[in-house]
This record gives C-alpha cells, structure tokens and sequence, in this order.
C-alpha cells in the first residue's frame, strides 16, 4: 500500500479531534503487532489493528474509512490490555467510530432489523450494539 | 447478611435462570440479596470517549440508588452491569471535574462521590463466603462432570475493574472445584465471545464461538460455565448453526455458574429454569446423576 506523509496530514483537523475524543495525545506506537496478534476479530478485518494506530498517527482519514475494520471492532479491551507501549487502542477505535456517528450516520440500521432478531436478542444485545455502532 | 443488588434488564427477562438460581444459592448460602429500588439501565456498554458525560448519567443514578438505601456496597451478577456501573464508578472517584459535571447536572439527585464498592456475585463468593464454607454446604458434588469455566471480557478488563488476574483467572475454576466438579482449563478463556457483533455481523461472532467451544470440546469439557448473558447467548444460540457448518460438531451446553452452585446445594432444580438454556443441559446432568429424570 502506497501512503503519501505529509506534515500538513499528521497536524490535520482529523488528528486532534481523535486526540480530543480520545483524552490522550495518540500514543506511542512502535508497531510490534501484539494488538493485531490477540484481536478475536482480526481474521475479519481489512486493516489490522496496528495498522489502523499507524493510519491514525499519519493522519489517513480516507484509508482508515475504507476498511471495515473499526466496525467489526467488539470492545474486548485485549488490544489495550496487553500494548507493551501503553496504547489503549480500543479507546482509539471508539474515537474513529464517533468521528463518523457524530455526523448522523448509522452504522447498523434499526429499522432494517427483522422482527425475529428482535425478538431473539438479549436485550444487553441490542443497547450495547446500538450504543456502539449508531448515532 | 443483607446485600444490595443490581440486577440489569436481561435477567428480568431473558436470562431469569440466572438471577432465579444466583437469588435462591445466596439465600441458602446466607446471603440475602435485596434489590435496588427504581434501578434503570446501566448503559451496557461503557463509553471509552473523553467527552460523553452523558452516557455516566445511567451507571451513575443506580449508584445513586445505592447510597440511598445507606448501602455501600452492591452486587451485580451479569458481567456487562458489573463493568458499566464498576468503571462508572472509578470515574466519579478517581476524576473531580467530571463528578462535578454529573452532580450539577442531576440536581435533583442527592451527591454521589464514590461511596459505593460496586462488585460481582463470584467475588462475593470468593471474599465473603468462602470456598471452604461453600464446599461443606455442598449436598450434590458435581463429581463426574466436565466443565470449562469461560470468563469472556467484561469481568477482566480493563485491569482497573478484573475481579481475579486478567490472563490467568482462577476464581470460577475455584468455585467449580468447591462444588465438586471436574474443572477444565482451556486456552479460549478469557477470549471474546463477538458479544454486540451479533447485532451487524452474526457471520463473525460464529467464527468466535467456534474457535471457543472448538478449543473448550478439544480440552475435554462436557460443558461451559459462565457469568454473562451476552456470551451466553452467542455460545448457545449458534450452536443450532454450528451444527450444519462443523460436521461432527454435537454441540455442548452452556450453564450460568449459579445454575450448578444451585444445583450442588440441593436446591429444588425448578430455581435453575433450564428450559431457558439455548442448549438443554438436562440430558447431560441427568446421565451424571445430579438431575432426576
């Protein structure tokens, strides 16, 4: 994957406002892969978890929205729990989620959700899932 | 002893096994659990932003609950209540800026400034009763049957909130073997389930649940123990699915640990409301002898 770095990307308006969301200034990643080596949901993503944290620091708002990967993110905590370096991650994928939900824009679609679903899923299921991915 | 409880939405209604059988082994056990009056939802899932004060309100007036009833301490029995209004919890004590917000906020609401221990029925279990004393009230020894404690996420992280050590927890091992059990370590136990994935990506969370039960049946276990009604629900309700995609795969239940402490002190099986459970148990526990049939 070609990434063009630029001063004018890593101070962008993206950058601070994860860093807002976030409570922390992004954190010092040293790319050793942990994060992505325990995620239960790698196997599904697009873009591994450490390779979102990288993203993020080169400020690539476009590249992060194109993969699923902050979507299929379960809020597990082990990425946090066990980066060597102190990064919570999932605190980080939080922020990129909210970057998007803030705008209005639903990542599960309420209404598109049949009958049975409802019907069948713990109620912990639904505000928990609702909570996470819509606005 | 008296104890406040919290007991969350899910097990006043889809999970009535668990809080039917964590209610009736306490009681026997001594400890009468109380519930909160005018409790609401916890919020779930705990907002990792800087900036949602908001989403404290919830976790925060259950608290509030708390403390009106001159309790300092509640108990929560799902794991998902227990993280939510433990990581609240932390919040309003460890950061006075936002313990400000929140009690401004709520004006008519009395103060809360972290009086309250917030703690799960498992370390009850451990701190309060005890092992030993669990043990020699045992009526029915689960000798013989195999089971995989399964912690999931939510009782485990993040560090500030574990209930035992977060790589390599024992304390449901430990009530399985006060209980007479046969406890089966496995490497998926602190592994998660896809818990709220369900809701967008059923496909993945199946992926999860395989690997889990996959790793637990390879260990040798007869059946999994848990505390939460997320993981619950994945672990058993895919089941049915797993059946068609993993030939071979026969399926294995999934019990709440207050259904086989019931169990074991001679409680009347009704409290344990197996016909809940998204795989029956009964044929297994039957075949071991601790179920009539």
């Amino acid at each position: 994957m070609r990434v063009e770095i630029s001063t004018k990307r890593i101070y962008s308006d993206f950058v601070k406002k994860v860093e807002e969301i976030n409570g922390q200034t992004l954190p010092p990643c040293y790319q050793c892969g942990k994060c992505s080596a325990g995620c239960p949901m790698s196997f599904a993503m697009e873009l591994l978890p450490n390779q979102i944290i990288r993203l993020v620091q080169l400020g690539l708002e476009e590249d992060i929205a194109k993969s699923n990967t902050i979507w299929i993110c379960a809020s597990c905590i082990t990425c946090s729990l066990r980066c060597p370096r102190g990064v919570d991650l999932a605190r980080v994928m939080e922020a990129l989620r909210l970057i998007t939900m803030r705008k209005n824009i639903d990542h599960v679609k309420i209404s598109e959700i049949p009958q049975e679903t409802i019907a069948e899923l713990p109620q912990l299921a639904m505000v928990g899932g609702f909570r996470k991915l819509t606005a | 002893m008296n104890l406040s409880y919290y007991p969350g939405c899910t097990l006043k209604t889809k999970a009535k096994n668990l809080e039917d059988s964590a209610v009736a082994s306490m009681a026997a056990l001594g400890v009468n659990l109380v519930e909160l009056p005018r409790w609401n939802c916890c919020g779930t899932v705990y907002s990792f932003a800087e900036d949602e004060e908001l989403h404290q309100l919830a976790p925060v007036r259950n608290l509030i609950r708390v403390k009106e009833v001159e309790s300092n301490k509640v108990v929560t029995i799902c794991s998902f209540c227990y993280n939510t209004l433990k990581r609240a919890n932390l919040l309003i004590t460890n950061d006075p800026e936002k313990r400000n917000t929140l009690n401004t906020f709520m004006e008519e609401e009395i103060d809360y400034n972290g009086e309250v221990e917030v703690v799960h029925l498992l370390e009850v279990l451990r701190d309060e009763v005890g092992w030993q004393s669990i043990s020699q009230k045992v009526q029915l020894p689960l000798k013989g049957l195999k089971v995989a404690p399964y912690y999931g996420c939510t009782l485990l992280r993040p560090q500030a909130v574990a209930i035992d050590n977060v790589e390599r927890p024992t304390i449901m091992h430990d009530l399985l073997q006060a209980l007479g059990a046969e406890v089966v370590d496995f490497p998926f136990a602190t592994e998660c389930c896809g818990s709220y994935q369900i809701l967008s990506n059923p496909d993945f969370v199946s992926h999860c649940v395989w690997d889990i039960l996959s790793s637990a049946l390879r260990w040798g276990a007869e059946a999994v123990a848990l505390s939460c009604p997320m993981c619950d629900f994945n672990l058993g309700q895919k089941q049915k699915e797993l059946r068609q995609t993993h030939s071979g795969f026969k399926g294995i239940p999934i019990l709440y640990f207050t259904q086989l402490l019931a169990l074991s002190l001679g409680l009347d099986p009704e409290v344990c409301r197996f016909e809940l459970n998204y795989v029956d148990p009964r044929p297994l526990l039957e075949s071991k002898g601790l179920l009539r049939q």
